[in-house]
């Protein structure tokens, strides 16, 4: 385990100084105003939304960290995962059959896989289902693959529904369909990559990651922090290009079939 | 030559709209080397359609394709579509210059053992009125008219058996069409080859002067069918 001499010693937060903090959605609510932004109601919602939301989670993690039984565990990965897949697809502007499928197969394997190596390769818990390890992991590889995933579908879906006339022309001069499909997959995937490795240029420049801050808030030494954020970083820039990949191979085997026909009417729009 | 030798067969084409209209209905006819075909009818009475359904680059929901008498596998359709080369009405070229959608074939596995012959196509530019300086113009320079040469060049270069020409002199001058008109007559006349090719058409002039068998579609069904187009 990486962080073995952590001595925890944070300044505990009460009531009033979360309130200090929620005060200052005042400073967006008068730009609102100000601007006539119209947003005043939208960031209400979101402000109670964001206490709401996380209080509820609060509970449910202490309750859930408590818990001792694997399967209670799983059903809650899988739980994160199943959300995690429907929610990218739901940023994706055009659509096709089977697209969730596709989503929820990619976003489980690529985030299964990398969180089994990291628990029993690299940070090594006594139990891989101790709640407080695998829970929080999973949960950030999940936040990005699902990021790259929807990513590279919307990508994929608009470049095959905009370059229709080039991709058929391609399968009209005896290209196989991966041949004419290829330049829209690699397109798809580079893009669905693209973020994580742009997070990585700067993290530690621009900025600081969450879980590295709350780290250093909880009293943890900087270069411990920093070793997990680095393992984090990896973890998640392999999920999120293994995620893609499956995504973006998985709907192109949905939309050409073995006749190499693109099937471009299964493409609709929102 | 043997002449009576059967390149292209469909057999009993259908094909259905997503709402369950008929597209294509039942279209059966035979394409024998050295034949020349048309293909007629109104405006979305699924020429079109019938001419991709023969490229089989859409799925058809009855009837089959035969290509020299027999069923195409699913890895055989790469070869087959090198073959009997479907040419869209509005050619589709892409970026780069005319040399380099010429080249672009090249790069595919059923072209692998085949070579790019810059004469050839020089020979043949030269039949439709254009300098060899032409391969050094821009893709997104050209006119329609031009545009339908590349098109018509890019295809002829793999030296198919079929070609399947949809309305492929529309954006042409006369003059070309009449070049073009002739470079495609001396193409399927070629001694020692098995070509044919089926051409949509809406003007019963051209049609007249290309074809010697014609298929008329209404609304997706074949209502004449001809040997003598005039």
């Amino acid at each position: 385990m990486i962080l073995a001499n952590t001595t925890a010693s944070y300044i505990d937060l009460g009531a009033a100084e979360v309130a200090i903090a929620a005060a200052l959605i005042l400073i967006n609510a008068a730009v609102s105003i100000a601007l006539k932004l119209n947003l005043e109601r939208r960031l209400l919602i979101a402000s109670v939304r964001t206490v709401t939301q996380l209080l509820l989670i609060g509970l449910v993690l202490k309750w859930i960290f408590a818990t001792t039984q694997w399967y209670f565990v799983a059903l809650i990965l899988l739980t994160m995962s199943l959300i995690a897949g429907f929610a990218a697809v739901g940023r994706v502007s055009r659509r096709f059959p089977g697209m969730t499928s596709c989503s929820l197969v990619a976003v489980t394997t690529s985030s299964w896989l990398i969180t089994a190596i990291a628990l029993t390769g690299i940070i090594r818990p006594e139990r891989w289902y101790q709640p407080q390890y695998c829970i929080p992991l999973l949960g950030m590889i999940l936040g990005n693959s699902l990021n790259g995933i929807s990513l590279g579908l919307d990508r994929l879906t608009t470049q095959l529904s905009d370059r229709r006339d080039r991709v058929e022309l391609l399968l009209t001069l005896g290209a196989t369909r991966w041949e004419a499909a290829s330049e829209p997959i690699r397109e798809a995937i580079r893009t669905g990559m693209i973020p994580i490795i742009n997070s990585m240029m700067v993290v530690g420049l621009v900025s600081l990651p969450g879980m590295m801050t709350g780290q250093l808030l909880a009293g943890a030494s900087p270069f411990d922090a920093v070793l997990y954020q680095i393992v984090i970083m990896f973890l998640i820039a392999a999920a999120t290009a293994l995620g893609t990949v499956l995504a973006v191979l998985l709907s192109y085997r949905k939309l050409f079939n073995s006749r190499h026909q693109f099937l471009h009417e299964q493409i609709s729009r929102d | 030559m043997n002449n009576t030798q059967t390149v292209l067969e469909a057999r009993s084409i259908g094909r259905n709209a997503a709402s369950g209209e008929r597209l294509l209905n039942s279209v059966t006819f035979t394409v024998n080397a050295g034949e020349k075909w048309a293909i007629t009818g109104a405006t979305g009475a699924g020429k079109t359609l019938l001419l991709r359904a023969l490229a089989l680059l859409d799925p058809i929901e009855t009837g089959e394709v035969l290509w020299r008498g027999e069923a195409i596998a699913d890895d055989q359709i790469p070869r087959y579509r090198r073959d009997v080369i479907f040419l869209h009405q509005r050619a589709v070229l892409t970026e780069g210059t005319v040399a380099t959608n010429l080249h672009q074939p090249f790069s595919f596995k059923t072209s692998a053992n085949a070579n790019h012959n810059r004469d050839a196509i020089v020979g043949n530019l030269t039949r439709l009125g254009q300098a060899s300086q032409f391969l050094e113009k821009f893709s997104k320079d050209l006119s329609g008219g031009e545009a339908q040469i590349v098109a018509f060049l890019r295809a002829m270069q793999l030296n198919p058996s079929v070609l399947l020409l949809d309305e492929p002199t529309s954006a042409m001058d006369a003059g070309t069409v009449e070049r073009f008109e002739s470079l495609i007559s001396d193409w399927i006349a070629e001694p020692r080859t098995e070509r044919a090719y089926v051409w949509v058409s809406h003007d019963p002039d051209q049609i007249a002067r290309v074809s010697d068998h014609c298929l008329r579609l209404e609304s997706g069904k074949q209502s004449n069918f001809t040997h003598d187009p005039t």
